[in-house]
């Protein structure tokens, strides 16, 4: 286990709680000039052109402090951590002692899992508080997103499942706030459904967190304890059937979350309603704080439950992605059709998550980091249009190309990543889920490939028809380009995108030990949940070997095809199959799979 | 009222002249032997231990002072006076509850004393320190208040003093009659003071009602009492616990029938459904602070009287009332929070909250363990915080003659008071049970109790009912971070400049397919109710613009919600037009003064909120009600 002189992880979580309250306690900005704006009565019209726009003002200063001061931490942490082939625990660990009472301890650690999600999120939260455009009350605005960013860190960070829960559930208030306060015209009632939804879905996760503490209790010593190593090391001795029933208790929290298909209706309203950099932070990190909770809480803690209640979350995914694809299809509205998008992304990190081949799950996660980046810029570059001009009804737009054509490079870049095109990220990500899956689950599969058609269809659609064809709306003809600071903004996303596309293997050399050893819990805790053998491939390669996220493909394949293990075990070590580099040899990797 | 408090002492004293054993009676695992010492020591001559009941002397004795002082001052020279001595008597009381804390007898186990009817354990002393606290934050919170209202005077102060000494009886009482005892005392100064304000005719009614149904309750509990004395031969709560432990009972119907008056009596008092039907209108009607400490105290004694019955005295019964008390907390959970929902005033919306507060009291207290004893204790403890500062936040918004009630009344309050909107913000969390308030870890050390004792329904049933009630405290938060009053809007030209939130979509309209969407109609409503409220802010509208000015700026906390809080998919209520009373309520935000929150009053809050987040971030209340449950 790694540490390091700086309490690091402490140093992540409480920044930007501090930064929250430093906003909070700044003098009120003049409000009168920055937020007199009123009158969003006549919200059946279109709105051209909003109001006056926010100063940064001192609390913005601070916020861009903090944020960026965040950022340098977090690129701290991802640089000094290990990569060698034993680092599949928790690393920095920090314990204290919160409520000895309920033995609760704060305590934080980072893997490779929970690494990328927090660097996701220290990249995410700057560029949605200075990238979008802001209006009202800045002060308040940089309070909420700095509290949101210490909760999600939290959440992500926490090795102490109560710890987990309160920062899970407090991601609710800011999060509520920002859509009702800055939203859109129905923000009322998103942000209210948002909440409520979700809290309602919490109260599962609530119960099934201390029926788990309460019954592995006796066999901690009678010490209570919300550890989350040692839970996961007794909930292995409990009774069958009560781990089945606290993984489903997870299990429809973080559904509700996510969202699954039967738990999702909270999502397009608050999507579409909540504002720019809200719907950001909410498609880009609030969701992964449920993915990551079944891979955590789910997976980790109750691999038996998982395990047995794996055929219901695959049939979800599988549901949601065909459900979600073809409701996608129908939007009319470009911010709804994205918002409908992220429910067919985020059943595809499902389906990898419970394949559980060690592909699919590393795919999951790297799905997790790559949705977070796309979405990210897709909700920015909407909301960019947006500001420009007043709609986003498809039939209001169109030809938009003639007069942003960088705006609609930028945009084409960004769906072709969201549709998966080799080369960028997206493709990795779904190809690696769809590979874990096939070698596991293979129907499942075979329906879930459906979205990869139909992510083209609605994605390439969408485009052409805000941005092709003739102008017919006037109001379409002089639309401003896209600007030099929304370009630097939305650049290092894109330049993720690319990244995380072309050289996914800093990436993959931190997950893989970690999704491994995770994967060695499950098979352990429950050999009928079909873990191919392969997955204890090791994919710490030699630093001196240029490998491009090929062996996950090339295990896959070879536990696809059921062709003997030791040879691809071998072979998956060192042959570059480079299926993220050129669509060629990806469809050829494919295509050998089967 | 002093009346009943000699009543009160020299029943002690007549019960105890029998005697006492100086150093009590230890409660020990041995009933029999405890049993025959008690009764020994009946027999002897030994004085009283006033030490078990420092706080109640210091309680009544204070009050019949304050009266005395009263009665030999002339007629309100010194207005400030009577709030000053009552908290300097509950200051008193607390220091004085705090020593007993720590020289509890028996080695912090506890002892019984003064002739079998008194308890001097940790438990007690908690509800007398609770009491103690909340007879200071109410004595400082109603001096604005009355004096608004021009109530001002003696008697205030002096009922609160005496309800406190009957809640503390009930906490400490070791028999039935000792606890009905403090029932009574309890209940007549709380009676009295739901009718306190004399030119309010909901004032008197709530004091009636209250008044009418208490008693009714009370001789219910009194029959229940004389029943389980039929059935055990004692009034004791050791002695009853012993009977039943040792003796099987050739009929049990008449226990049953005692149990279930008990029960029934102290349901009312903590308001527990099916017996709540007074407290809608009790709360509203009565003072706003009065309902504060009603609610706190009431409560708590009520709850504490549960517990001394249920966990002590009948605690070899439990089959036959647990799951009693898991209908009534179900019940209570359920309906405290769907009419919580309906109800559009400031106080009733509260009464019923504190309804379904009580529900999980009440899971704690069904699961009859010692984690859910202390996990009743420590909800009611912080929640005495929490109602006590939300009534004095509501008395600061309603003003004179509380004329502001309804939920409308803290629209824009942002704008006018941040600090009380972030102070009311944090109240409002609390009960909903959000993390990092003494609210959540209330309701995490309740569920923690039910789930302890295989559970799962109930907890489940707790949490959902936990969302449903998110939603009626949310819905304040949004109107007091909603903006105060539609005026620019009224007085832009008609084709004004839309408003500029980012991201501020035209996604309302009903003709959008949504997955979910608000029924058109509703939109609608929506819509025609913004538009009343245009007009209505039209008049004002140079008020409702000055207003922020002099406010000194928005709050930190601020966001721009303008849209009215129909559109957040609440239903117009039948029977309730909500246009008057959004009018109504515009017009008050406009014309009237913002809330004035007098120093008293703020002081109050700022305890409130302060102790409701010390409690929810750090471990000592927990480990302070932990403590309290040692004597079971």
């Amino acid at each position: 286990m790694k540490t390091t002189g700086l309490p690091i992880l402490n140093i992540i979580v409480f920044l930007p709680l501090a930064g929250a309250i430093i906003c909070l306690l700044l003098p009120s900005a003049s409000w009168s000039s920055t937020s007199l704006r009123r009158s969003s009565w006549s919200t059946g019209r279109p709105a051209p052109a909003p109001g006056p726009v926010s100063t940064l003002g001192p609390a913005g200063i601070v916020g861009l402090v903090v944020a960026l001061l965040e950022l340098a931490f977090v690129i701290f942490l991802v640089i000094d951590y290990p990569t060698s082939g034993h680092a599949a625990g928790f690393q920095f660990v920090s314990r204290h002692s919160w409520i000895g009472a309920f033995g609760i301890d704060w305590s934080l650690g980072v893997d490779g899992i929970s690494l990328f999600l927090v660097a996701m999120t220290a990249l995410l939260f700057p560029i949605a508080m200075f990238g979008p455009t802001l209006r009202g009350n800045s002060r308040a605005f940089m309070g909420w997103m700095l509290l949101l960013e210490a909760a999600c860190m939290g959440t992500f960070l926490s090795l102490d499942l109560f710890v987990f829960f309160v920062m899970f559930e407090i991601t609710l208030v800011p999060g509520y706030f920002l859509v009702a306060g800055w939203g859109g015209a129905r923000r009322n009632y998103a942000a209210m459904k948002f909440f409520i939804y979700t809290f309602a879905g919490s109260a599962f996760l609530f119960v099934a967190i201390i029926a788990l503490v309460v019954l592995a209790a006796p066999r901690n010593g009678g010490h209570q304890t919300f550890d989350l190593i040692t839970l996961a090391r007794i909930a292995g001795s409990l009774p069958h059937a009560d781990q089945v029933l606290i993984f489903c208790g997870f299990a429809v929290a973080f559904a509700v979350k996510i969202p699954l298909v039967p738990f999702h209706s909270w999502l397009p309203d608050t999507y579409t309603e909540a504002p720019t950099a809200g719907s950001m932070i909410l498609a880009g990190i609030l969701f992964k704080l449920g993915a990551y909770g079944l891979l955590r809480l789910g997976i980790y803690v109750v691999p038996v439950g998982a395990a047995d209640m794996a055929p219901v979350l695959l049939t979800l995914a599988a549901v949601g992605i065909v459900y979600g694809s073809l409701i996608t299809i129908m939007q009319k509205d470009l911010k709804r059709l994205v918002a409908y998008a992220s429910i067919v992304d985020v059943a595809f990190i499902v389906l990898g998550f419970f394949a559980f081949s060690s592909q699919g799950v590393t795919g999951g996660v790297l799905e997790m980091v790559n949705h977070g980046l796309t979405t990210g810029a897709i909700f920015f570059l909407v909301g960019i249009v947006w500001e420009r001009r007043g709609t986003l009804r498809f039939s209001d737009l169109g030809g938009l190309q003639k007069s942003m054509p960088i705006m609609a490079a930028v945009f084409l870049a960004v769906v072709m990543s969201a549709i998966g095109l080799p080369g960028l990220n997206g493709f990795v990500g779904e190809f690696l889920v769809l590979v874990g899956t096939f070698a596991t689950h293979r129907w499942w599969a075979v329906v879930a490939t459906v979205a990869v058609i139909t992510a083209a269809v609605y994605m390439l659609w969408a485009y052409q028809r805000v941005f092709h064809g003739p102008v017919l709306n006037p109001a379409n003809d002089a639309v401003a380009d896209i600007s030099w600071r929304e370009l630097a903004v939305v650049a290092p996303l894109l330049v993720g995108i690319v990244f995380l596309g072309v050289y996914p293997r800093p990436f993959l050399e931190r997950v893989t030990p970690s999704v491994n050893y995770l994967l060695d819990r499950v098979e352990q805790a429950a050999p009928n949940a079909h873990v191919p053998k392969t997955h204890n491939v090791t994919y710490s390669l030699p630093a001196n070997q240029d490998v491009r996220g090929g062996p996950p493909g090339a295990a896959g394949a070879a536990s696809a095809s059921g062709s003997g293990g030791a040879g691809s075990g071998g072979s998956s070590g060192s042959v570059p199959s480079a299926a993220g580099s050129t669509p060629g040899s990806a469809t050829a990797s494919a295509g050998g799979s089967k | 009222m002093s009346g009943v408090v000699l009543a009160t002492v020299s029943g002690l004293v007549a019960q105890t002249s029998g005697g006492s054993n100086p150093s009590g009676c230890a409660i020990g695992k041995a009933g029999d032997s405890v049993s025959g010492l008690c009764r020994a020591a009946n027999s002897l001559h030994i004085s009283v231990a006033y030490s078990a009941i420092l706080p109640v002397l210091i309680l009544s004795i204070g009050g019949l002072v304050l009266l005395a002082v009263s009665a030999v001052l002339p007629k309100r020279i010194y207005p400030g006076l009577y709030p000053v001595l009552s908290t300097v008597v509950g200051g008193v009381s607390l220091v004085a509850s705090v020593w007993q804390w720590y020289n509890v007898p028996g080695h912090g186990q506890g002892m019984v004393e003064i002739g079998g009817q008194i308890f001097f354990d940790h438990f007690a002393v908690l509800f007398a320190i609770l009491v103690s606290v909340a007879v200071i934050l109410s004595s400082i919170a109603s001096d604005s208040y009355l004096r608004r209202e021009g109530l001002d005077g003696v008697e205030a102060y002096v009922l609160i003093l005496m309800s406190g000494t009957g809640a503390v009886l009930m906490a400490e009482s070791a028999s039935l009659i000792s606890l009905f005892l403090g029932l009574e005392i309890m209940s007549i100064a709380l009676y009295v003071m739901a009718a306190y304000h004399r030119r309010r005719a909901e004032s008197g009614e709530a004091g009636l009602k209250y008044f009418l149904l208490g008693s009714f309750s009370s001789a219910i509990f009194l029959y229940g009492i004389a029943l389980v004395y039929g059935a055990t031969g004692s009034t004791e709560l050791v002695l009853i616990a012993n009977h039943l432990a040792t003796n099987v009972l050739s009929n049990g119907g008449v226990l049953l029938a005692g149990m279930a008056l008990l029960i029934v009596g102290l349901g009312f008092k903590v308001a527990a459904v099916p017996f709540h039907l007074w407290t809608p209108d009790v709360y509203q009607g009565s003072p706003t602070p009065f309902t504060g400490y009603m609610a706190a105290v009431a409560k708590a004694a009520g709850f504490a009287g549960l517990l001394r019955v249920l966990d002590q005295g009948l605690l070899t019964q439990q089959t036959d009332w647990r799951p009693v008390i898991w209908v009534i907390t179900v019940l209570t959970l359920v309906i405290g929070s769907v009419l919580a929902i309906a109800s559009r005033d400031l106080k009733r919306m509260l009464a019923y909250s504190s309804v379904s507060q009580a529900g999980y009291v009440l899971v704690g207290v069904q699961a009859a363990t010692g984690t859910g004893k202390s996990a009743a204790l420590f909800y009611l403890f912080t929640y005495t915080f929490i109602v006590i500062g939300s009534f004095a936040v509501v008395d600061a918004i309603q003003g004179q003659g509380e004329s502001r009630s309804t939920i409308w009344a803290v629209r824009g309050l942002s704008r006018r008071q941040p600090l009380l909107a972030a102070a009311m913000l944090v109240l409002l969390l609390a009960q909903a049970g959000v993390p990092f308030t003494s609210g959540f870890l209330g309701k995490f050390y309740v569920i923690q109790a039910a789930v302890g004792q295989g559970q799962y329904y109930l907890a489940v049933i707790a949490m959902l009912t936990a969302a449903v009630a998110a939603f009626f405290y949310l819905r304040v938060a949004l109107l007091m971070y909603s903006s105060g009053v539609p005026a620019v809007a009224a007085t832009t030209p008609p084709a004004p400049e839309p408003s500029g939130s980012t991201g501020d979509l035209p996604y309302g309209d009903a003709g959008e397919p949504t997955d979910v969407g608000v029924p058109a109609e509703r939109v609608g409503a929506a819509s025609a109710m913004t538009t009343t409220g245009l007009a209505a802010g039209a008049v004002p509208s140079e008020g409702g613009l000055a207003t922020p000015a002099r406010a000194g700026g928005a709050s930190a906390l601020d966001v721009e919600a303008e849209e009215d809080v129909f559109a957040a998919g609440l239903a117009p209520v039948p029977g309730l037009d909500p246009e008057t009373a959004d009018r109504a309520s515009a017009l008050d935000a406009a014309a009237g003064d913002p809330p004035y929150v007098s120093s008293t009053n703020a002081m109050v809050i700022f305890i409130s909120v302060a102790f409701t987040i010390a409690a929810g971030v750090s471990s000592f209340a927990v480990d302070f009600a932990k403590a309290a449950t040692t004597l079971f």
